[in-house]
């Protein structure tokens, strides 16, 4: 099979194939941002937070009383937790992943020094460390000795009383690229916080512009009176434990709000909910276009074997095998959608670009082209395979006929 | 001639039924898709304050310090300080000015059956309520005086005063926010603009209504917790009260252009003013937005739902491409019955609307599935937790769009077909054949 009889076939259809080589092009070109912007979506959705999330149950409590003692509350409130049957570990703290209670700082590496980084704040009872299932990387936990109250009721001076923190690597890198951060010294406020340990990984409870991952743990005590408990548990027991939870603190102070609880599933969950509905949109875009093209490339082809009837009845009548029919709008076909792909390849780094400007998104890889040329070749072959196989069932005898 | 061409379109059809419903299967998806997406950006970008929102502005002063490094995108934050806004509000410049946070309290009602419950609002000062001309069922807003006493009053809205007082009249009578009682003033008519403009535009500002509204002195007096972000640069003081933590919405109402360049020059002579106090090191560089142009460049609307506005856009424009195509095949085969018309003494504009009239009529036909697609489309929209969800509905003006977008997609994707069909010269295809 030689391309120029197939390409002298195509130039006098110029203006349909044309039309045709557009729609491949702009499918191509849309298709390939579109597998870009669905793993980068998939990406996020996966990102562990560093938690041990399958095993956490959240409840949010606010003391009511107008002489509440919250440090006093929290400690009797986890003991009674504690007893719950299937409760392995409870903690209360404020800041969580995904859960926006974010109370971020700008971190210097000498008094009133600049800011390379800024990190999000989590504190919590002594527990939260085995709690939450951190993965301490590095270093050591906090010594009983190290935790001073947060201060939530004297402008969280808490930051200015306590002695060491523990850092993600995330943030660790940044602020000592290519050293190790135990032992160094950060000021989140005033006062020189030492580091004592490093976790990988943990994110920060909203998403940030810079650094999703940048978190500092100090060993400060919640004491304001609205404070989140997280009791660890068994995944089957998640729901009793909820239940028992919400139960036994109501009953050992009625005096309190409990709001959201719900399992680190969920509030996972309710967090990714619009990537998830992005990605279900991304899906049915791109089906959509492939499928339309699919369509386009098919009604066309169709058409081409009718109108060339006549034509290919006297290729037969003259030798030509069932097969070279066949081959011969297999190759049109790959033609056709072969030069829609390199039109298709500029245009999607077109697109690319406006992405990156207005969306913030990545350069497109190479890889992401291939994937969009591969699903159109086979489209285009599968799309054509029907009226080809038509076309190759047209007899010789065709061509004696003069209609 | 028009019932003529309409009859020969139908045979057309029936020649090509398949041809036919994937052409408009494709306009259907195609203008369906991208009528969702409209439908819910047009909702989203309405005006919460129609006939007000023309005078409505925010004032934008920057007291951060040089050394921060500016935010990459062009968002601006508008938060103010405690210091700012009591000078602004003195200052009383403009027609109307007041200066508002969010806050949300433990609400213990009267009645015993009624557990305490968390209901979220705003601490506003006076000039609120006529600046944003909030409809009241009963009693008012109060006074500058009020604000400076720091009173206890409250406006409820129509949700909580239900759920407080039932239908009794409630004006008055006291409702316990967190520890302390507060006089009822006033009661909002169901109150809740789309999206609450007024307060930090974030991923909640459509579908939550503020249910109470007090004195932000008096909050401030109280300790009451506040919502929202708080930016603070330098160390220790008093947060809430100093000048170094921003976290204040201040809003302006300003009748006319002039009046708003006057505030504009005002808000430069106070940048100056403060720099002479040692404050506001940044370049004299004070904006006023007006309430549209804020939504606009505080992204109300997600930046995801754009993109999912241009995709569906996108996924049109691919489908015109393939009706093109597919209506240019479709009349290039009956050249030969064209040529006999033309042969007969049709002209070229007699074919050019026969054909119109078919592209029309598939564009009609598809602008009635596009409208089923998108009623379905907003259907799922409304089943998503958004806030917006629930205004995802499409009204008269959007529903003639739809047909509007779906003939003028089919006449557009017929025009080259047409044009190539009607250029068939007369005898020479009666030739060939």
């Amino acid at each position: 099979m030689s391309f120029p009889p197939v390409i002298a076939s195509l130039a006098r259809h110029k203006l349909t194939a044309l039309l045709l080589i557009l729609q491949v092009s702009l499918t191509c070109a849309i298709v390939c941002n579109i597998a870009f912007m669905l793993n980068g979506r998939i990406q996020q959705l996966r990102q562990p937070s560093g938690v041990a999330e399958d095993e956490l149950v959240l409840l949010e409590s606010t003391d009511l009383d107008e002489k509440a003692q919250p440090l006093i509350r929290h400690d009797a409130d986890l003991a009674a937790l504690r007893t719950l049957a299937g409760v392995k570990s409870a903690a209360a703290v404020d800041g969580l992943p995904f859960n926006f209670r974010d109370w971020s700082n700008g971190l210097s590496l000498i008094p009133d020094g600049p800011t390379p980084a800024a990190a999000s704040v989590f504190d919590g009872t002594p527990d939260t460390l085995a709690t939450l299932g951190l993965h301490l990387v590095e270093g050591r936990g906090f010594l009983p000795s190290e935790y001073v109250p947060l201060g939530s009721a004297r402008n969280w001076n808490g930051i200015d009383q306590v002695p060491v923190t523990i850092i993600t690597r995330a943030l660790a890198d940044k602020l000592f690229p290519g050293q190790d951060a135990l032992g160094k010294v950060i000021y989140p406020d005033e006062k020189p916080v030492r580091i004592v340990g490093v976790v990988d990984p943990l994110l920060r409870p909203r998403p940030h512009d810079d650094g999703n991952d940048y978190v500092t743990v100090f060993p400060m005590l919640p004491d304001a009176n609205g404070v989140t408990y997280v009791l660890r548990t068994s995944p089957q027991d998640r729901e009793r434990v909820l239940a028992q939870a919400a139960a036994t603190l109501n009953h050992l102070h009625g005096n309190r709000i409990l709001r959201h609880m719900q399992s680190f599933t969920q509030l996972r969950d309710s967090f990714f909910h619009r990537d998830r509905s992005m990605i279900g949109l991304l899906i049915a875009a791109a089906t959509g276009l492939l499928f339309v093209t699919a369509l386009g490339i098919a009604g066309l082809a169709n058409f081409w074997v009718q109108q060339r009837r006549r034509s290919i009845g006297i290729r037969r009548a003259m030798g030509a095998t069932r097969r070279n029919i066949l081959r011969y709008f297999q190759v049109e076909n790959l033609l056709i959608v072969s030069t829609g792909i390199a039109f298709g390849a500029v245009l999607a780094y077109g697109l690319n670009m406006l992405l990156m400007q207005h969306y913030e998104q990545p350069r497109l890889p190479m890889f992401y082209l291939a994937i969009g040329a591969t699903a159109l070749w086979l489209l285009g072959q599968l799309a054509v395979l029907g009226p080809a196989l038509r076309a190759a069932s047209v007899p010789p005898v065709v061509a004696t006929r003069t209609t | 001639m028009f019932g003529y061409y309409l009859l020969l379109a139908a045979y057309s059809f029936k020649r090509n039924r398949i041809l036919t419903a994937l052409m408009i299967l494709a306009i259907g998806l195609g203008v369906g898709a991208s009528m969702t997406m409209i439908t819910v950006l047009h909702v989203m970008s309405g005006d919460p304050l129609p006939g007000r929102s023309a005078h409505l502005y925010v004032p934008v002063i920057d007291p951060h310090p040089v050394s921060n490094t500016k935010p990459k995108d062009a968002t601006i934050d508008a938060a103010m300080t405690w210091p700012d806004a009591i000078n602004l509000l003195h200052a009383a410049r403009a027609d109307r000015q007041a200066a508002m946070t969010a806050g949300s309290l433990p609400i213990r009602p009267a009645q015993g059956a009624l557990q305490p419950f968390f209901e979220s609002g705003h601490y506003v000062t006076a000039d609120f309520f006529p600046m944003f001309d909030t409809p009241f069922r009963a009693g008012n807003g109060w006074s500058a005086g009020d604000d400076q006493a720091h009173a206890r009053v409250v406006v409820l809205n129509a949700d909580l005063n239900r759920k407080l007082f039932g239908t009794a009249p409630s004006i008055g009578r006291t409702v316990q926010l967190k520890n302390t009682e507060f006089r009822v003033v006033g009661v909002l008519d169901d109150w809740q603009p789309q999206p609450t403009f007024y307060a930090q535009i974030d991923d909640h500002a459509f579908g939550h209504a503020d249910q109470f509204f007090l004195p932000l002195q008096t909050a401030l007096e109280l300790k009451l917790d506040f919502d929202g972000r708080m930016g603070c640069w330098g160390n220790g003081g008093d947060a809430r009260l100093g000048d170094q933590c921003a976290w204040l919405q201040f809003w302006v109402k300003l009748d006319g252009a002039a009046k708003a360049s006057e505030y504009h020059a005002f808000l430069a002579d106070y940048w100056r003013e403060q720099q002479r106090h040692g404050r506001f090191p940044r370049p004299v560089n004070p904006q006023l937005f007006n309430l549209m142009d804020w939504l606009g460049n505080q992204h109300v609307v997600p930046g995801d739902l754009r993109l999912q506005l241009w995709l569906a856009l996108g996924f049109l424009g691919v489908c015109m491409t393939n009706i093109v195509a597919l209506l240019l095949v479709k009349f290039l085969r009956r050249s030969g019955e064209i040529s006999v018309r033309r042969a007969l003494g049709a002209q070229r504009r007699d074919i050019f609307v026969q054909l119109g009239i078919e592209a029309g009529v598939i564009g009609l036909a598809g602008g009635t599935l596009g409208l089923m697609v998108a009623e379905a489309g907003l259907w799922s929209v409304r089943r998503q937790p958004d806030g917006y969800a629930h205004l995802a509905h499409m009204d008269v003006p959007m529903l003639l769009a739809t047909f509007l977008l779906a003939l003028l997609a089919s006449l557009l994707a017929g025009l080259l077909p047409a044009w190539r069909a009607c250029r068939i010269a007369p005898a020479l295809q009666l030739k060939t054949q």
